[in-house]
Formats: C-alpha cells, sequence, structure tokens
C-alpha cells in the first residue's frame, strides 16, 4: 500500500509517500496506523494517537475504523484549510 | 447541468471568469459569485501564501460538492476554479459561481459549495509571515458553517 502525507505532517516526516508491505492482521486503517508507529519511530512521534488528523483511502475520506479493502493509497493529513 | 472544476496553479481573472460563466446561459436570471482572496491584515500581515493540495481528490471532491448544489438547489450551471501553489497578497484564491433561474438557489448553491470546500476538499494553508511562514490551523467556525446544510 502507497501511504502519503501532506501539509506538516509530509513536513514533518521529511517524505511525501512511502510504499508499505502490511501483514494480514491489518484490516482497518487505525490498525495500519497502529502498525506504523509500532514499526516507524518517527511516525510514532509525529504522529501520537492523541493528534488530530484526517484520513483518505483511494481519494474518499474515510474514519479511522474503516476496513482497508483493496485500497492502494492511504493517505494522512491535518484538518483540511482550503477555500 | 453543467459542473465545472477547474484546479490550477494559474492566477484569474474574477470578473472574466464570470462573463464567459455567463455567456451561453439565455434561462439564468440569477449567478451568484463567490471569490476568496488572499488576505493580509495589521495584526497579522502575510506576504504570501501557499497551498499545497491533494491533486485527485481534490477534483473528486469538488466535483461531488458542486453536483450535490446542482442538484439540490436546482442549479443551471456551477462552475468552481480552485488555485494552488504560492499566491500574493490580493489575489484570488478560488471561485465559486453559481447560475439558476432565481437568485435564492444561486444564493444557496454558492455557499453549499464553499462551506463544504472548507472543511472537506484536501488543500491546506501556509503563510508566509515577517517571522517565517506557519502552517494554518483548521476553524471551528468552518466546522459548524456545514451543518446547516444537513438539516
Amino acid at each position: 500500500m502507497i501511504i502519503r502525507y501532506f501539509a506538516w505532517i509530509r513536513e514533518r516526516l521529511n517524505r511525501d509517500q512511502q510504499e508499505l508491505a502490511l501483514p494480514e492482521s491489518v484490516q482497518t486503517v487505525a490498525d495500519a496506523l497502529d502498525h506504523l508507529r509500532a514499526t516507524d519511530e518517527d511516525f510514532a512521534a509525529i504522529l501520537p494517537p492523541e493528534t488530530v488528523f484526517r484520513v483518505a483511502l483511494d481519494d474518499e475520506l474515510v474514519e479511522l475504523d474503516t476496513p482497508l479493502g483493496n485500497a492502494k493509497e492511504l493517505s494522512i493529513f491535518p484538518p483540511m484549510t482550503g477555500g | 447541468m453543467t459542473v465545472t472544476v477547474n484546479l490550477q496553479q494559474e492566477m484569474f481573472d474574477a470578473g472574466a471568469l464570470v462573463n464567459q460563466f455567463t455567456r451561453d446561459l439565455p434561462e439564468a436570471g440569477a449567478v451568484a459569485t463567490f471569490t476568496g482572496l488572499v488576505r493580509s491584515t495589521p495584526d497579522k500581515p502575510i506576504r504570501a501564501l501557499i497551498l499545497e493540495h491533494h491533486p485527485t481528490m481534490a477534483q473528486k471532491q469538488i466535483e461531488r460538492f458542486a453536483q450535490e448544489a446542482t442538484d439540490r438547489f436546482d442549479l443551471l450551471a456551477i462552475e468552481v476554479v480552485h488555485r494552488f501553489g504560492e499566491m500574493q497578497v490580493g489575489e484570488p484564491i478560488v471561485q465559486v459561481m453559481a447560475a439558476s433561474h432565481h437568485r435564492q438557489s444561486a444564493f444557496d448553491g454558492a455557499n453549499y459549495v464553499m462551506d463544504w470546500l472548507k472543511t472537506d476538499a484536501p488543500f491546506w494553508k501556509k503563510e508566509v509571515g515577517p517571522d517565517g511562514s506557519y502552517w494554518v490551523d483548521a476553524r471551528e467556525t468552518d466546522e459548524t458553517a456545514k451543518e446547516k446544510w444537513t438539516k
């Protein structure tokens, strides 16, 4: 799965995307985030569970308990400030 | 019923866009236009604004809001132009134009799209000020503004 990062999250992680092979046990967005926290110190430090951020699967806004299904891309970003 | 969404880096001419938009709408009795600008105020001066976006998702989300507005308010046409990249104070960031037979649905259509766009279209503002640059925090009032449409 491709994980994409935007705005201050992208800047602080110092990367805009990464490819990640997720284990079978990872079923939902929250599972994927926990997996990243467990395997990536920078991610754990920058995006602890209490951080306010939003997620999208293949261009659709989703919730943390949404199943990953066959999605190819998980995007992680701060609350939006366009317009 | 035409829905047009353009995401672009280039500057646009707000007035020229409206004139172009209304050119082929003989049935339209009303056009409501909203233009969002890069603002610098004395208590919070900025030199420039940088807008980051998620291109494919932004396109889809705005098209969705524009289509919803068209269906809900019976619009004749709607067009949204949203810029990304760096822009200067006073320049336009976004423009929404909604055309309908009568004024209320044009106002409502443009308002609806802007309210949803503020919180659910993937754009992030970074302000470049005299003491460096910083990401703009999301506003709680933007979150509550869209709730009126779900009542």
